[in-house]
């Protein structure tokens, strides 16, 4: 069949071409009707079937050269598009490891959330996406457009979010339109909860979006565009640690993008779990007595460095941050007078006041300026040139000696004595209790304070030091200004005989499966320079502060556990000559004075050191000591109740040792 | 009329192979529409292919002289037919091409083509030819034959149906040989018109027409159906990925994966050995057919034969030339393989019809 002949059909076509001379039988024989070819056929109809036959036949193998091209020559191109076109990867986002307190309670943990995703090659109608989804979900179609902007330069067919977090009516809804339009997604993604909101976040930290600046620099270790990571505190220092493994799915996808096989899967390896030395109930206790306060409480054991409880008020809830927080909450954030974002345990730089006069009576001890025995007269005021430097107390306390003088918190006697001592001396002695220097915590932004000197104001002013200048820094007023937790190291060190250890927030880095991979090490990073006599003198006077008669720091008393502590009020502006020390309620607000309370307890072997500022608070007695107070008894509780039942057998402690002292004036 | 001399010349080649390539075509629709939810298509398929099958044995024995008696009404039916669809027809995806009647709703386009075929080759076959060919004047009727139908069929619009009518058409007047410079006359007057026919497409048929020039031009459009297609034919590469698992057909990314683009289901399953068999299948037919013709006993029985052949030939042409992305898209079917009643029947009479001129060949 077909070709019978090569020649024959070569013969056919060359007629066909040169015009019909040479057949001219054909026409002579054509019938009006059914004329009937047989054996004497018209060889030119004949002659053209045969070319029809080798036209067709030349088609034919085109056809087959052209499928032998795709199938066979470039068939593993094609294949290799045919799996771009199918399989997908999509990433699965890691969990990132949860963060607990000192007693393995979880402070920061998982959950999942549903987020709406477009991926814009599968879209087909565009116009209709940006029309239906702010129908749905609360976005508007700038949102839209932002976020697919925000993506550019993204691979291929990787899911652009859109909206986190959806409530299960949106994604119901969003379910029963998917099909009508290609190209939308929802996507399951660990989100961060933050189970105590505000509470310790600006210890914690919070995420963010990777900005373009980090993704350049962590492209190599497989961020991406989109990716949430630590920002500020924990979350941000232990990155590394927290973040995990990401895990991904290869999926068969359908035309409209639509999920119909999984390939292969790899399982996303949670991050490393870290366990805080923050102790929530203490923290908790913090919280509760700082409420409506502003200021900081920070918590430390002395014996080891490690931090039991931080509070920073007011403060934010990192739950904001979570799901990318929007610009008016930021705004909001950032333009709260009483300045949210900062860390003020670690950032607000104070006048220690008061709290500063254990470091200039240790300085005078130990330079001999004075003796446990010496005794001064601390008047009403002092006068220096022809100023006069008022103590707090009108009427003075009379001839007292140091003990006394801490105790009742003497201004006076201090400003005598810090005289004797003088600035650079003093100096010497509150760099040796850490101050004027970065403790070197692992927190975002740590500020250093400072410690003024003779040389220092050379330098930096040009001008020579005025011995009116020490007496103010000897009772931790003037250019001297310290963070809470610098004081608090320097009580710490009191409280543990000598020792500045290096705070630290992070008792051990686990992973999922509990192996311990980084565990606390107390770290050691300097000693006070003071000899153990001194500081049992001061460490007797911190005791009479809150247990003697006269103390100015008895509101910090707990029933059951001696507290030894140390009040301070530091002045935000300076008074005006003659005019007494108003109380706080009749001066603005943001004239009165900044409240401190440092102190630890049991008096004996401390375990808790706690530092209390409050912004503008008044006195420190009054405002920062039942602070200190409520965080001691809330770290303590389970040894209140084992002295209590020691002590009196009784079973119903929680009243005994919450029965407060009266605070009032 | 039937006499056993009829059943010992009964043409089995042009039957197996049909039934064969019947076959092949449901099985494939079946793989085809295999993820797809809802009407069983192959199932319908094998309904047509039963009806189909009536036909084309009536189409087999009613002796093709009364068919080309019948050759005027036939052709009045089938312009009635399409001139009802314009009016009444049913709208699908902006075309009329569906005419009801009763409970049966089909496309009269299809069955255009047999009856214009038919009417050609009554023409052509009582016609006389001079030696220099057919003159303008000897042209006028048969352009008026195939401009009806084509007009008609055009304004649906169903552009492919439409060009398979007038290439039909035309394969036919060059069989019965024009004078050379008439043909010559013709294509010069005809070239300078296609810029003007390009202001009646349709703007979808435009933008079928400059992605095939240029598929980079609108990836995501129908440039997107013509890469998806190829990428479907290669993928398939030489063994194929197998009955149903073709991935480009079964999730979407092909269009049309049952009706026009069913040959790249075909080739991503069964690879270039599958898609090659079924090519050598048609090819059979077409080549078969055009022997027929060679044999016939008569004019009519030659022109029939080489019409049905022809109309087999284009149709495979623009089909897999259109799918392997080296021809537009234009919606044409793939004879016995493309899912469709009324394509499917009247490529089935078609095949009966050159059964029925082959095995007359020795009556006289």
């Amino acid at each position: 069949m077909g070709v019978k002949d090569a020649a024959g059909l070569l013969q056919s076509s060359l007629v066909i071409f040169l015009g019909s001379e040479s057949n001219v039988l054909i026409h002579g024989l054509i019938k009006p009707m059914n004329v009937y070819l047989g054996k004497n056929e018209p060889s030119e109809l004949k002659a053209r079937l045969y070319m029809a036959t080798g036209i067709a036949l030349s088609l034919f193998f085109l056809l087959i050269i052209r499928l032998w091209f795709l199938q066979v020559f470039k068939g593993k191109e094609f294949k290799e598009l045919s799996d771009n076109n199918r399989v997908r990867l999509v990433r699965t986002t890691a969990p990132r490891g949860l963060l607990l307190d000192r007693t393995d309670k979880v402070i920061v943990g998982n959950r999942p959330a549903f987020n709406l995703a477009v991926i814009p090659e599968d879209v087909k109608d565009w116009e209709k996406i940006k029309k239906i989804i702010p129908h749905i979900v609360h976005i508007t179609e700038d949102d839209i457009e932002e976020s697919l902007n925000k993506a550019q330069g993204r691979p291929p067919f990787q899911a652009i979010k859109v909206k986190e977090d959806l409530t299960w009516e949106e994604i119901a809804i969003i379910e029963t339109f998917r099909i009508d339009m290609p190209g939308i997604v929802i996507e399951i993604e660990p989100r961060r909860v933050y189970s105590f909101g505000d509470m310790a976040s600006h210890i914690i930290g919070y995420l963010g979006e990777i900005d373009d600046q980090q993704i350049k620099k962590l492209k190599k270790v497989n961020y991406m565009l989109g990716d949430f990571i630590g920002k500020y505190g924990i979350e941000y220092q232990w990155e590394r640690y927290l973040r995990g493994i990401n895990g991904g799915r290869q999926i068969e996808v359908d035309a409209i993008g639509r999920e119909i096989k999984l390939l292969k899967k790899i399982t996303p390896t949670q991050g490393y779990n870290i366990h805080l030395t923050i102790d929530l109930d203490t923290q908790l206790a913090a919280n509760k007595a700082m409420k409506d306060k502003v200021g900081a409480v920070i918590a430390i054991d002395p014996q080891s460095g490690k931090i039991l409880a931080a509070v920073s008020n007011p403060s934010f809830d990192p739950n904001l941050f979570a799901a990318g927080i929007d610009k008016k909450q930021w705004n909001n954030l950032i333009s709260n007078p009483f300045h949210v974002m900062e860390t003020k345990t670690i950032q607000g730089q104070y006048p220690p006041a008061s709290t500063f006069k254990v470091i200039t009576a240790a300085a005078a001890l130990e330079e001999g300026v004075i003796t446990p025995s010496t005794k001064i007269y601390a008047g009403g005021s002092f006068w220096f040139g022809n100023k006069e430097f008022r103590d707090w107390k009108a009427g003075g306390h009379g001839i007292i000696d140091v003990h006394r003088a801490i105790v009742e918190s003497s201004d006076t006697f201090f400003y005598q004595v810090g005289l004797k001592v003088g600035i650079d001396r003093l100096a010497y002695y509150a760099k040796g209790f850490g101050l004027g220097r970065k403790t070197g915590i692992q927190l975002t932004n740590e500020k250093p304070g400072l410690v003024p000197s003779s040389s220092w104001k050379k330098e930096t002013q040009g001008a020579p030091w005025y011995e009116g200048e020490t007496i103010s820094v000897a009772v931790g007023q003037g250019y001297l200004i310290a963070t809470p937790l610098q004081m608090l190291n320097a009580y710490a060190a009191i409280a543990n005989s000598g020792r500045l250890y290096l705070p630290q927030i992070v008792n051990r880095v686990e992973t999922p499966q509990g192996q311990v991979i980084w565990r606390f090490m107390p770290q050691e990073i300097g000693r006070i320079p003071i000899s153990p006599a001194t500081i049992k003198i001061v460490k007797d006077a911190l005791k009479g502060v809150v247990n003697e008669d006269g103390g100015t720091g008895w509101p910090a008393r707990v029933p059951g556990i001696e507290v030894a502590g140390k009040t301070g009020t530091a002045q935000v502006m300076k008074l005006k000559e003659n005019t007494s020390r108003k109380k706080p309620k009749d001066t603005p607000y943001e004239q009165r004075d900044h409240a401190w309370f440092i102190g630890f307890a049991p008096a004996e072997n401390p375990e808790i050191a706690v530092a209390v500022l409050v912004e503008h608070g008044g006195f420190g007695a009054e405002a920062a000591a039942p602070v200190a107070r409520e965080v001691i008894k809330a770290y303590l509780k389970p040894k209140l109740q084992t002295n209590m039942l020691k002590t009196y057998g009784i079973k119903t402690i929680d009243n005994a040792i919450t029965e407060e002292p009266d605070t009032n004036d | 009329m039937i006499d056993r001399r009829l059943l010992l010349h009964f043409d089995w080649v042009v039957f197996l192979v049909t039934i064969f390539l019947c076959i092949i075509g449901i099985l494939n629709i079946y793989s085809a529409t295999f993820m797809d939810s809802g009407n069983k298509l192959y199932e319908k398929q094998l309904i047509w292919f039963l009806i189909g099958l009536t036909f084309m044995i009536f189409a087999t024995f009613v002796n093709y002289i009364y068919l080309e008696r019948l050759a005027y009404p036939i052709y009045s039916v089938a312009i009635i037919f399409l001139i009802a669809t314009l009016l009444t027809g049913h709208t699908t995806g902006g075309a009329k091409r569906w005419l009801h009647i009763g409970f049966a709703s089909f496309q009269p386009s299809e069955f255009a083509k047999i009856a214009l075929i038919l009417i050609l080759s009554k023409y052509f076959s009582t016609v006389r030819v001079s030696l220099k060919g057919l003159s303008l004047k000897e042209l006028m009727l048969p352009s008026i034959f195939a401009f009806i139908p084509f007009i008609l069929i055009a304004k649906q619009p169903d552009m492919g149906t439409a060009v398979i009518t007038f290439i039909i058409f035309a394969s036919m007047v060059i069989f019965a040989k024009v004078r050379l410079k008439l043909l010559i006359v013709i294509i010069a007057v005809t070239l300078p018109l296609i810029p003007l026919a390009w202001r009646f497409l349709k703007d979808y048929q435009k933008a079928r027409l400059m992605s095939f020039l240029d598929p980079a031009l609108d990836p995501l459009g129908t440039g997107y159906h013509i890469m998806q297609s190829k990428i479907a034919i290669g993928s398939g590469g030489i063994l194929g990925n197998g009955f149903t698992n073709g991935t480009q057909g079964q999730l979407r990314f092909l269009p049309e994966h049952h009706t026009d683009f069913i040959f790249s289901v075909l080739a991503e399953e069964w690879g270039f050995i599958g898609s090659f068999i079924v090519l050598i299948l048609h090819f059979v037919l077409v080549l078969w057919g055009l022997n027929i013709a060679q044999n016939a006993k008569d004019r009519l029985g030659a022109f029939l034969a080489f019409g049905i052949s022809l109309m087999f030939l284009w149709h495979i042409l623009i089909n897999v030339g259109m799918v392997t992305g080296m021809l537009p898209v234009v919606g044409v079917p793939l004879p016995f393989m493309s899912y469709g009643g009324s394509f499917l029947i009247t490529t089935m009479i078609g095949a009966g019809i050159l059964t029925n001129v082959s095995m007359r060949r020795f009556i006289f």
